[in-house]
């Protein structure tokens, strides 16, 4: 079915059919339309690539691309994709070049910037074979991203119209990415989990600051983040992107914050952990927040959750199942309580967070319900706080999904 | 080999055989148990582990964290109904009884000890020891799948009940985790 024929309910927002997250030609075209479109991607770390020579893969969207780190310290990222006969020029997931990129299907070398630099037997052999005379290899380097930087973070287009980096993510956003992105960052560790649902479940998930208390009963039993804690949500003009955070909880009001979820299934009154230590948090930042969970459109997430930091990427594989990929990290100058710390709290998050397994599967679940779930009225409801999608002094509210589909429709063109 | 070697390989068997069905059968309250009390247990990936990157997926210092875990599962995190069945074979001394310097491993109280000439270690009250593990999961609709692939690298001890384990590192040949990982490996 083609895309300009899905016709949107006059909610706006505030509806999303379900079709969108099954369709292959919807998927099609946003792979199109949106990570092919004018937006910024996130590609690597600054320094998780520190000498030149250093590379890596990774995708915007579905399409293969390569990283580097060119010999006057640039980085440059171009699509994975030999211009000869189209076979992925890199094959490791990172590694490093003293010359250049190799394609191994017929060698034809690149160097680390993507120029074409080589074509092997360019003049046949003997004088028979070979490119014809007026093969201009200048003309025919890999395709090119344009790359940019943003505390620390590498981020990536491929299209002309998209803004400069620091437009896109913009004033609010970016000081939210700054506050967590303080030094050098550290990776500690990686890992990615499969997810059997379309990518744009997890992001409304991740945006989504009704749910995690409800959905996430760790959270709410041992009181470490409620909706009746003071927080909020910051939502960039026209949607794109957000930052919902919140505040320690005050002591003084778990009894009427109790009363407040008396009825939700997710509290359990008896339940205590027998170490704790694992909980153990510092407020590094020194500015009261907790958790705050950030979003750059499409498909970049930063989170801290206590001392706990990662960035997700979430990138689409066919239009039922995603990677989500997890990048946890600290800071090079910090000591080694602090790393324990980091380690010990990321108990909470990834395929086996206390806090974070159960978005692992709950969109699985939707895409399950949604099967055979393509008719003109199903679709879902997106209303709490109602249709618009502005800033938010609280987080009983779905505003910052609803500024997701407004970016995702301006783009799509739905 | 002599007896005493050939029994310590059966003690090491049995003991992988009870951990592997106490996960299998639901008996998750006891999984515990073959852990001391400040034990190290952490799930990673062979990418981070060899890379000596310290991030555990479950990262834990304590028998008590590991309560904590199941008494979580049990009350407060939500995932379907699923068993595992553990394949466990290649019960191995460690060819290197100290890998790469890795974040919290286990205690300092029980030194590593060497691999002994055939056997799997010197000291009789403390083991270094390798193992292979297969999961494959079944959801509750009874699909399957092969979940994980990797190896153990454990260090254990005598105690008065038997061979605990006083670290324990599980390695996944893979960083993929299917949708989540709920009971442990």
């Amino acid at each position: 079915m083609a895309v300009e024929t899905l016709a949107w309910p006059n909610e706006g927002n505030a509806r999303v059919p379900y079709r969108v997250f099954a369709d292959p030609d919807i998927h099609r075209a946003e792979l199109d339309r949106i990570f092919l479109g004018p937006t910024w991607q996130y590609l690597a770390l600054d320094n998780e690539l520190p000498e030149p020579g250093d590379y890596k893969t990774t995708f915007v969207g579905e399409t293969p691309v390569i990283v580097t780190r060119s010999a006057d310290g640039d980085i440059h990222a171009m699509v994975n994709r030999c211009v000869h006969r189209g076979n992925l020029v890199c094959l490791k997931q990172r590694g490093h070049s003293d010359d250049g990129l190799t394609c191994v299907y017929h060698s034809w070398r690149y160097d680390l910037a993507g120029n074409l630099t080589s074509v092997a037997f360019r003049r046949g052999v003997g004088g028979k074979g070979g490119m014809p005379e007026d093969f201009r290899i200048e003309e025919h380097g890999l395709k090119k991203l344009r790359t940019d930087r943003f505390a620390g973070l590498v981020f990536g287009t491929l299209s002309p119209e998209a803004p400069p980096l620091s437009d896109y993510i913009g004033n609010m956003i970016g000081a939210r990415i700054g506050r967590v992105m303080r030094g050098r960052p550290k990776i500690l560790g990686t890992t990615s989990q499969i997810l059997h649902n379309n990518w744009k479940l997890y992001l409304e998930n991740v945006k989504d600051t009704y749910h995690a208390s409800l959905l996430h009963t760790f959270f709410t039993t041992f009181r470490l983040n409620r909706l009746t804690s003071k927080g909020g949500v910051a939502i960039a003009e026209g949607g794109a992107h957000h930052a919902s955070y919140s505040f320690g909880g005050e002591r003084g009001d778990d009894r009427s914050s109790d009363r407040a979820y008396s009825d939700i299934h997710s509290l359990h009154e008896d339940y205590r952990l027998r170490d704790p230590r694992f909980l153990d948090a510092v407020d590094e930042i020194g500015d009261g927040v907790t958790l705050q969970i950030l979003s750059v459109f499409p498909n970049f997430v930063l989170q801290q959750i206590h001392n706990s930091l990662a960035l997700r990427l979430v990138l689409p594989k066919g239009p039922d199942e995603t990677e989500l990929q997890w990048t946890y990290f600290g800071f090079e100058d910090d000591n080694p309580a602090m790393t324990e710390r980091r380690l010990q709290q990321a108990n909470l998050v990834g395929p086996a967070g206390y806090v974070s397994m159960e978005d692992g599967a709950v969109g699985g679940f939707v895409q399950r319900a949604i099967q055979g779930g393509e008719g003109e009225r199903d679709c879902s409801r997106i209303e709490m706080g109602g249709f618009g999608h502005e800033s938010q002094e609280g987080r009983a509210t779905e505003a910052s999904v609803r500024g997701f589909w407004h970016t995702w429709r301006g783009l799509m063109g739905l | 080999m002599d007896l005493a070697e050939i029994a310590r390989r059966l003690e090491l068997e049995d003991l992988y055989a009870a951990y592997a069905a106490c996960l299998d059968s639901d008996a998750l309250e006891a999984w515990p148990d073959f852990f001391t009390d400040d034990c190290h247990y952490r799930v990673t990936s062979a990418e981070n582990y060899e890379t000596g990157l310290p991030l555990g997926l479950i990262y834990a210092s304590s028998k008590d964290m590991l309560r904590d875990r199941i008494s979580a599962l049990r009350q407060a995190n939500i995932y379907e109904p699923q068993r595992y069945r553990h394949l466990i074979s290649g019960i191995r001394p460690r060819p290197h009884p100290n890998p790469p310097p890795q974040a919290g491993e286990g205690t300092r109280k029980h030194p590593p000890p060497q691999a002994g000439k055939g056997g799997v270690g010197v000291d009789p009250e403390s083991l270094a020891v390798e193992a292979n593990f297969l999961v494959i999961r079944t959801m509750q609709d009874g699909a399957m799948i092969v979940f994980a692939a990797g190896r153990y690298v454990d260090r254990m001890v005598r105690g008065d009940a038997g061979w605990r384990f006083a670290s324990k590192i599980v390695v996944l040949d893979s960083r993929h985790i299917d949708t989540l990982l709920a009971i442990p490996l």
